[in-house]
């Protein structure tokens, strides 16, 4: 146990990110969808991200994969490095290359992804023969070993068939094997299972789980479903309105988080082994308009414990124990570190 | 025998909404029929809140609209304050329901996108053509008591407001007609956990507060847990089990149920308390344009046997209050007794 944790540790990590945010530019102005989100994720690792929907999960994701980048009214700044190539540095082509044999993704509504009028086989072979030259039979065989992996029964009858010939479950499958096609490093799943029947969502988020182990890929769970990503996931970065507010090891997170908005959160899922009729720890208020957030801490406004620096400076996000860091002037049950006084404006560099 | 049974019924009549061998059923194409509800019977007493549980399509709203007669149930009998609804004419029905009040999942599209909150909220008093001085008022009281503040959203749009404020306007435009039941479809489902708990929690405070009964309708255990006094698992039209919800996730034993409670993420040490984790032979729902025969989860069920496709199971007593319509579970609770 002790010598794997020493491995992963000192592997380098195979997707890096440093200070990425994501603006668009709207009507109603800048919306700072992603805002100074650092993070790395080494092999094998499966990294929870988690937050309310609006909270910029789906923006990370698809920025970390390239497929939001600068252009027209969107800007993406900082940097994606993926196995050692910095995503945004890269040409639209160069950046397709990677898709596939270097990162993947799966999406909320399988249906969104899979073209309806071609029959499922398609979707599996074209990747196989594009990135990793197979021929039509050679991709059709692999095909339909990967349907089988991901619990497909009778695949070879299923390359046939078209995605609205498939219940939720089953599409979110093929999406599954589409992902896995070309071996991926790091996948990236964007509530894989969010459309999904609670029966369902256990069997994916378990699939999930047991690829991700027997390949050693890096995964991405973005999800706002706290209950998915604890116990399924090694650490978790908390985000609220497009920062990252609290990133720390699951259990520790879950044990006893620092955030009072990560705190918040696990308090207002109601458990399943609390007598009926509990009042629940809700959260007052909603969430920051994001093309005009509020100043100091985003979380402020909503806050049980916010004084009147919260609402003056944005709190850093600083380590308070190795593998936890927190970006708040009053966490819960953790004293900050001492950090030498920072010049104003100096508060925007940050790493998780 | 169209259902499951009424063992569950209790023997009392004080029952504020009495709904007996409810089956709805959808013909679509040539002769086929969706049997979305097939034989759905509930006693709600006064200031009782009962869950209904099930995965998509197992008839929860099906059942819920039919109770509002929207559209009217193919069969059966639904008796609200000590009225019979089905077969009412409109306006009659009109009357009748009006205590009995209905909440959905998506309150965004459950609200006209044109009108302002103050009108929204004013909707049922409209129809009932009430226009007293105190109209303003009563508004305003009822925004505040749902937790929104008049001042603010009077002038408002849907747009203009989150999904949480929006559902807390369909309930405050609920509350007006004074109701002693509301029906509960999905309320939190699409909401965000933060603005979840505060709905929950607004429900559960306004059930107390105006005397309510509720139906609350819903695919989470846990959500149900909290909110219910008794639970009802549906399974494809058909009662599964019946229980208080007080020590649900230990107490729970049709295998549908098992299979709910195994599949809550991080509730496999919860669900573990009572034996081995129920692992579905199939993921697929069947259809329900032709349910299996006989128990209609034994296609998913790892305890079926010859028989559960050749006799339906009733409901009946495994402890006090406590109902299950499984043949093999009725064995199991005779032994743990
Ligand atoms: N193309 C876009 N143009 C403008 N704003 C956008 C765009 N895409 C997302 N946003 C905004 O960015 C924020 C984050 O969205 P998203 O990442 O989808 O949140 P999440 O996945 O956490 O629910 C939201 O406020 C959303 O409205
Ligand atoms: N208007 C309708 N016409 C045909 N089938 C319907 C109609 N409404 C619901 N159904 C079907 O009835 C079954 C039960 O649906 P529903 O009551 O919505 O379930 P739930 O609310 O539990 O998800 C489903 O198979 C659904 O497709
Ligand atoms: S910085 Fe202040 S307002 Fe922000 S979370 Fe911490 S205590 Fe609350
Ligand atoms: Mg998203
Ligand atoms: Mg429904």
């Amino acid at each position: 146990m002790s010598t794997e944790v020493a491995s992963t540790t000192q592997a380098p990590p195979v997707l890096e990110v440093v200070d990425l945010e994501t603006r668009f530019h709207t009507a109603r102005g800048v919306v700072r969808a992603v805002d100074g989100v650092s993070l790395s994720l080494r092999a094998g690792e499966t990294l929870g991200l988690v937050g309310e929907s609006g909270s910029g999960k789906s923006v990370l994701g698809r920025t970390l994969m390239g497929l939001i980048a600068t252009g027209g009214t969107t800007e993406v700044s900082g940097t994606v490095r993926i196995a050692g190539q910095a995503v945004h540095e890269l040409s639209g082509r160069q950046r397709r290359k990677l898709w596939g044999p270097k990162i993947a993704m799966v999406f909320q509504d399988p249906m969104t992804s899979l073209n309806p009028v071609r029959p499922i086989g398609v979707h599996l072979t074209d990747p196989l023969r594009l990135h990793l030259g197979l021929s039509r039979r050679a991709a059709k065989e692999r095909a339909v070993e990967l349907l089988d992996r991901v619990g497909i029964p009778d695949p070879r009858r299923r390359l046939e068939q078209y995605p609205h010939e498939l219940s939720g479950g089953m599409r979110q499958r093929v999406m599954i094997a589409v992902a896995l096609s070309c071996d991926p490093e790091i996948l990236i799943a964007d509530e894989p299972t969010t459309a999904l029947d609670v029966t369902v969502q256990k069997q994916i988020l378990d699939l999930l789980g047991s690829l991700a182990r027997e390949r050693q890929m890096a995964t991405v769970l973005i999800s706002h479903d706290l209950g998915a990503v604890e116990g399924r996931t090694d650490r978790v970065v908390v985000m609220y309105a497009g920062r990252a507010v609290e990133t720390a090891p699951t259990t520790e997170l879950f044990a006893a988080p620092h955030h009072p908005y990560a705190e918040a959160l696990i308090g207002s899922v109601p458990a399943l082994d609390a007598p009926p009729h509990t009042v629940l720890r809700a959260i007052d208020g909603t969430p920051p308009d994001m093309a005009n957030p509020p100043v100091g801490c985003r979380y402020a406004p909503r806050c049980n414990r916010a004084q009147d620096l919260c609402r003056d400076q944005m709190p850093l996000l600083l380590d308070t124990s190795p593998g936890r860091s927190v970006a708040c002037h009053f966490p819960v049950s953790v004293a900050l570190p001492d950090v030498p006084e920072v010049p104003d404006g100096a508060n925007e560099k940050e790493t998780v | 025998m169209a259902g499951s049974g009424t063992a569950h019924l209790r023997e009392s009549d004080d029952a504020v909404l009495d709904v007996r061998d409810l089956v709805v059923e959808f013909p679509v194409g040539r002769k086929q029929v969706v049997h979305a509800v097939s034989g759905l019977s509930i006693d709600l007493r006064e200031g009782e809140t009962l869950g209904i549980l099930g995965e998509s399509g197992c008839g929860k709203s099906s059942a819920g609209r039919a109770m509002m007669q929207l559209p009217p149930p193919t069969s059966g009998s639904v008796r609200f304050a000590d009225t019979e609804l089905v077969g009412l004419k409109p306006r009659e029905l009109r009357r009748a329901r009006s205590r009995m009040q209905m909440i959905l999942q998506d309150p965004i599209s459950s609200l006209n996108p044109r009108r302002k909150v103050k009108d929204l909220v004013a909707e049922g008093l409209a129809v009932w053509g009430y226009d007293g001085d105190d109209r303003d008022g009563l508004l305003r009281e009822t925004l505040l008591a749902v937790g929104l503040d008049p001042e603010v959203v009077w002038e408002r749009r849907p747009h203009e407001l989150s999904g949480g404020q929006c559902q807390r306007v369909c309930i405050a435009r609920a509350l007006l007609m004074d109701p002693t039941v509301l029906i509960c479809d999905e309320p939190v489902s699409s909401l965000d956990v933060s603005v979840q708990a505060q709905i929950l929690n607004l429900l559960e405070r306004t059930k107390d507060r105006y005397g309510l009964s509720m139906v609350f309708i819903a695919h989470d255990v846990a959500v149900v847990k909290n909110i219910s006094d008794r639970v009802m698992v549906l399974y494809l039209g058909k009662t599964c089990e019946v229980l208080p919800s007080d020590g649900l996730e230990s107490e729970a034993v049709h295998p549908y149920t098992r299979l709910l409670l195994a599949s809550v993420p991080g509730a496999e040490e919860v669900a573990a308390g009572r034996g081995e984790a129920i692992v579905p032979i199939s993921s697929e729902l069947p259809s329900p344009l032709a349910p299996p025969s006989g128990c209609r989860f034994r296609t998913r069920c790892p305890l079926a046997t010859e028989r559960c496709a050749e006799e339906e199971p009733q409901l009946r007593e495994v402890r006090p209050g406590h109902h299950v319509a499984c043949h093999h579970v009725a064995v199991t609770a005779e032994e743990n007794q």
